[in-house]
Parts: C-alpha cells; sequence; structure tokens
C-alpha cells in the first residue's frame, strides 16, 4: 500500500563565508554584552537596564493594587473585629493555616466573634480564598505588605490582636443592603 | 640578600599575592557581579560584612566571597565507594598545580638594571650594571616550552579526576575534556609557531623586549599587529584549555552534572574550580606577553618617552623608579584585560557542541595554523 507524504522543500538561507567563520558574529554578540556591561557599571543609576527591584529600600509601589499581602482583620464602628467566627475562612483554607475559636458575644445580634484568630504564616500559601469566602468583609489581604522572612518560627503565628491592628473600617454593611451606595467606593 | 630569599619572596608575591588573589577573587566579580551587570541585574549586595552594615561591603558582595571560602573548607568530604581512593585525591592537585607552575616563567618587568640604561637607535636598552631579575620567578631560555609542557599535564588531572570518581557522569566529562584538551594543544602550538618564527626566541623575556620596536616608527610590533590570525587562533585555544564557557563541555552541568568535578566535595571541589580560573588568569597573561606586548608601555623605553627613533635624550625623561611601576602596572592591566574578555565571551556565548568543538579544533584552526606558518615562514624568508 503506497502511501503519500507530503513534504514541504524548505529554502534554507545559505550562511555566507563570515557568517560561518563565526568572527563578526561573536564580535556582534561581544558588542551587546559589553554594552550591557559598561551600561548597567558605569553609568548613572537612572540609565541603567537594571531590572532588579530592591525590595525594603525601594516600596512596594511597584505592586498591582490587588496585590495579596500580609492578612489584616478589619473592625467595626465601635472598634471591635468584624469577624463573626462563621469558619468560612478555615474552611476554605488549602494550606490549613487558619485556626479560630469561637466567642459568645454580648450583642445577640452578632452572636460570635473570634476569641482566637490565628494565621500561621509559615503555612500560608496566600491564595487569597479566605478573603474571597468571608461573608463579611472581616478579613483581607490588601495591606500591600510582602511576607516577610523571620528568624524565628514563633513569630510567624499572627494572633487576632496583631492582624486588628494593621486593620482599618470596612464600609460594608450588614446584610449587604447599603453595599452599592454612593459612598461605597473600592 | 642571598638568592634563595628573593625566590620565595617572588613566589608569595606573583603566586600566592597575584594568581591566587585574582584567581578566587574571579569567583565574586567574574562570576557573580560580571555576569549580573551583562544580564541586567545587580547581583549579591545584601548579606552584611561580620555584621557591620556598611553599603560600600554589601554592594561589592565581599561577605558571600568569603562564605565561599568558608564553606569549601567546612563541608564534608566525601569519596565515593568503589572510587579509587589515592588517585581521587591526587586528580585535584594534577589540575591545580600546573596552573600555578606556570607562572614560573612570567615575566612581570624586564630585567631590573642597577645602573644606567642607554637606549640604542635599534630599539635595545643596554645596561651599565648588573641586571637583575626581580619580576620573573624563573628565568628560562625556553620559557614558552615550559609553560605548554606544564599545562598539558592538567590534562592527566582531569582524566584520572573522571576515571577514579566511579561515576559514569564523570568519565564521560573525564573523557571529554581529555579530547578537548589535547586536540587544542595542536591549535596552541601551531599558532604559537608562527609568533616564534616573527620573534626568533622562546624566552618570554626577550619576547616582550622585542616587542617594543616600532614597525614605520609609529606601531609598536606587538604580536597582534605581526600575527593577527595566530592571536584570534591562541585566545580560542586558549579558552578551550580553559574547560571554560563556551567549551565547557566537560562539565556541561545540563548533560553530564558537573563532568568530571561531579563527585568532588568541600575544598577538593574548590581547587578544581581555583584550577580552573587561574587556569584562564595563565592564559590572559601568556595572550599579554606574546600578542599586546606584556611590560611594555607603548613608547616607552629604559629611560622615558621616546617618539620616533630612541636615540639621545628621550622625548619625556621618566625616573626608573616610575618606569618598572609603569611597565608593572601595564603587564597586570593587560593581563586582568584579558581575563575580564575571557569572562565576557563566557556570558556572551552558548556551548558549543562536542562535534562543532572537534570541528572547530582540526577542521579550522589545524588548517589554519598551518597556513599562518607557512605565510609567515614565506614572509620572514622573503624580508
Amino acid at each position: 500500500m503506497a502511501r503519500t507524504i507530503n513534504v514541504v522543500p524548505q529554502e534554507r538561507v545559505p550562511k555566507t563565508f563570515w557568517e560561518k567563520s563565526y568572527v563578526p558574529e561573536i564580535m556582534r554578540g561581544l558588542a551587546v554584552t559589553i554594552r550591557q556591561f559598561g551600561r548597567n557599571t558605569f553609568s548613572r543609576k537612572e540609565n541603567r537596564d537594571t531590572f532588579t527591584i530592591e525590595y525594603p529600600e525601594s516600596g512596594t509601589s511597584h505592586y498591582p493594587e490587588r496585590y495579596r499581602g500580609r492578612h489584616r482583620l478589619m473592625l467595626r464602628e465601635d472598634g471591635q473585629v468584624r469577624c463573626v467566627a462563621c469558619m468560612c475562612c478555615s474552611t476554605i483554607c488549602p494550606a490549613n493555616c487558619i485556626h479560630i475559636e469561637a466567642g459568645e458575644h454580648d450583642d445577640p445580634t452578632v452572636e460570635k466573634y473570634p476569641a482566637v484568630f490565628v494565621i500561621d504564616e509559615l503555612r500560608c500559601i496566600v491564595c487569597g480564598l479566605c478573603v474571597e469566602a468571608c461573608p463579611c468583609d472581616a478579613i483581607r489581604m490588601d495591606t500591600g505588605v510582602h511576607m516577610q522572612p523571620r528568624f524565628d518560627r514563633t513569630t510567624a503565628f499572627h494572633a487576632r490582636d496583631e492582624m486588628m491592628s494593621r486593620g482599618g473600617l470596612s464600609l460594608a454593611t450588614k446584610g449587604g443592603r447599603d453595599a452599592v451606595n454612593e459612598d461605597y467606593t473600592w | 640578600m642571598p638568592e634563595w630569599i628573593i625566590t620565595i619572596v617572588k613566589i608569595l608575591v606573583i603566586v600566592f599575592g597575584f594568581v591566587m588573589g585574582v584567581a578566587s577573587l574571579l569567583t565574586l566579580v567574574g562570576d557573580r557581579k560580571q555576569s549580573a551587570k551583562i544580564q541586567n541585574r545587580i547581583g549579591p549586595n545584601r548579606a552584611t560584612l561580620f555584621g557591620l552594615d556598611i553599603q560600600f561591603f554589601k554592594n561589592l558582595g565581599i561577605s558571600h566571597f568569603i562564605a565561599d571560602g568558608i564553606k569549601m573548607v567546612l563541608k564534608e568530604n566525601t569519596i565515593p565507594n568503589g572510587a579509587n581512593k589515592f588517585l581521587h585525591g591526587l586528580a585535584p592537585s594534577l589540575v591545580f598545580l600546573p596552573g600555578l607552575f606556570g607562572w614560573a616563567v612570567i615575566p612581570f618587568m624586564d630585567t631590573y638594571c642597577t645602573g644606567d640604561i642607554t637606549v640604542l637607535a635599534n630599539y635595545q636598552e643596554v645596561c651599565s650594571g648588573e641586571e637583575k631579575r626581580y619580576f620573573q620567578i624563573m628565568h628560562m631560555e625556553v620559557g614558552l616550552l615550559y609553560a605548554f609542557a606544564i599545562t598539558a599535564i592538567s590534562v592527566y588531572g582531569a582524566a584520572i579526576a573522571g576515571w577514579a570518581s566511579n561515576n559514569k557522569y564523570s568519565l564521560i566529562g573525564g573523557l571529554r575534556s581529555s579530547a578537548q584538551m589535547i586536540s587544542y594543544e595542536v591549535a596552541i602550538g601551531l599558532s604559537l609557531a608562527g609568533v616564534i618564527l616573527v620573534y626568533g626566541t622562546l624566552d618570554l623575556n626577550e619576547m616582550v623586549r622585542m616587542q617594543g620596536h616600532q614597525m614605520w616608527g609609529i606601531v609598536p610590533m606587538w604580536g597582534v599587529f605581526v600575527q593577527p590570525v595566530a592571536f584570534f587562533m591562541f585566545f580560542l585555544a586558549g579558552m578551550a584549555e580553559t574547560k571554560r564557557a563556551p567549551f565547557d563541555v566537560p562539565e556541561g552541568e545540563s548533560e553530564i552534572v558537573a563532568g568530571y568535578i561531579t563527585e568532588y566535595s568541600s575544598m577538593k571541589f574548590g581547587v578544581m574550580q581555583l584550577g580552573e580560573y587561574a587556569a584562564t588568569v595563565f592564559i590572559g597573561s601568556l595572550v599579554a606577553i606574546m600578542f599586546f606586548g606584556g611590560w611594555q608601555v607603548p613608547f616607552l623605553y629604559g629611560d622615558g618617552f621616546h617618539f620616533g627613533t630612541p636615540t639621545g635624550t628621550p622625548d619625556v625623561a621618566v625616573p626608573y623608579a616610575l618606569i618598572v611601576l609603569l611597565r608593572i602596572g601595564s603587564m597586570v592591566i593587560k593581563t586582568l584585560f584579558f581575563v575580564w574578555l575571557q569572562f565576557m565571551m563566557r556570558w556572551t556565548l552558548p556551548r558549543f557542541r562536542y562535534d562543532q568543538i572537534m570541528t572547530l579544533g582540526w577542521k579550522i584552526l589545524l588548517p589554519l595554523g598551518l597556513a599562518n606558518l607557512v605565510i609567515t615562514a614565506l614572509l620572514s624568508a622573503i624580508f
């Protein structure tokens, strides 16, 4: 049984003598690397092509607006934590890094509050699912602060009060009735 | 001062001061910083030196360099099962030592003249006093042959290291390195045959002296001007001899882990690496000596600058101490420049394939070297 094979002949560009001898091509390559070397070594800092961003000194302005940084817990108007200990975040967390122990709140309309709320930053994979899962805008990752390297593991556990100290007032209201009004800008 | 004390001082200053200093600094400046600058990065600039938060030291990355050395010394020294213990331990020194022995014949300055120097019209410098060899460890009439005889030994180091490690990758690396080095030794020898014909000597210091002559009164008779083809060949083959990129198939890490140094750890590995850097510096110095006038500064002779035929009083008189310093500086700067250029080549070119290396060595460099030799011989017979 005869098989037909379609062959498309490719026109190869023949190399010239100088290309085959490598010498001018190597010179061109060297010119590129030497130009980069000279520019990145001897020119003024703003004229360099260096892509490296030196993080703590240069700040975080280069991070996108929705960059996921360290967690923070948002506050109510009276300064209490917004979290109602519904366990949504710790349930969805793929790394099991959120530990919540609920306590009974004095206000019967709130029911619960987190007596203990600890995030293990060593386990956290910074996926942001806890923020997505939160029904009352209590946990956010919009601090823009990088996850910090640390010398001691015990300092990697973020307790509730520490995260509340980074927190702010949320404009979301209970039930979401007034969530879309003029004041509310994301 | 007795002769042997001077010799020991020369060895200490040249080999341990200059060569080892430059070779070990290359791990930092050449590999880390230079590559970073070429690739639009910054390179190591974070670690502090002994906790001192000085930006200058942080930017230089000195502590990485020191940590490298300490790490090398403190790491566990492992010898694989089934390895030949004696040869496995011997190989690093066989790689490393030739790179240091070769420096015995490298002149950093002309012979030191205790009396007055008269420069003749044929560019010769006549010394009225005693000539002391303070800037060359060992004076040898056949210095060039000695240098290549010694560097050729390092092929044994690589081959033995590959064989004694009881590792297939090491064996392949050892085979590749011996094949490559032996192929390129032919090209090196042939490229230098033309140079030897032109200068008519094997003495490296004499060779540098010859390069103080001027062609047509303006162009110094440097090897690169009288033997340009030989310069390209020697530089290429010399880079292949150092087994560094783009000729680093013997340790092509994407294929055979690290080639013949796969099974080496701790300071044995460090010595192997340092040997490569030392070989880089050595090739740099040979290129400087044979093709770029070694310690010669253009138009500078034993009593000062002569623009034109060097007779009578110099155009710009220079004291002898300053001439010595200028000439040593010239040699050091030329050497460092060619070390830098070799690193630039390393960060410019991708690795040659094994068959390309063999094609370049045997089909291009060898006929080119023969042609260069024949043409040089013809020309020097005619003129």
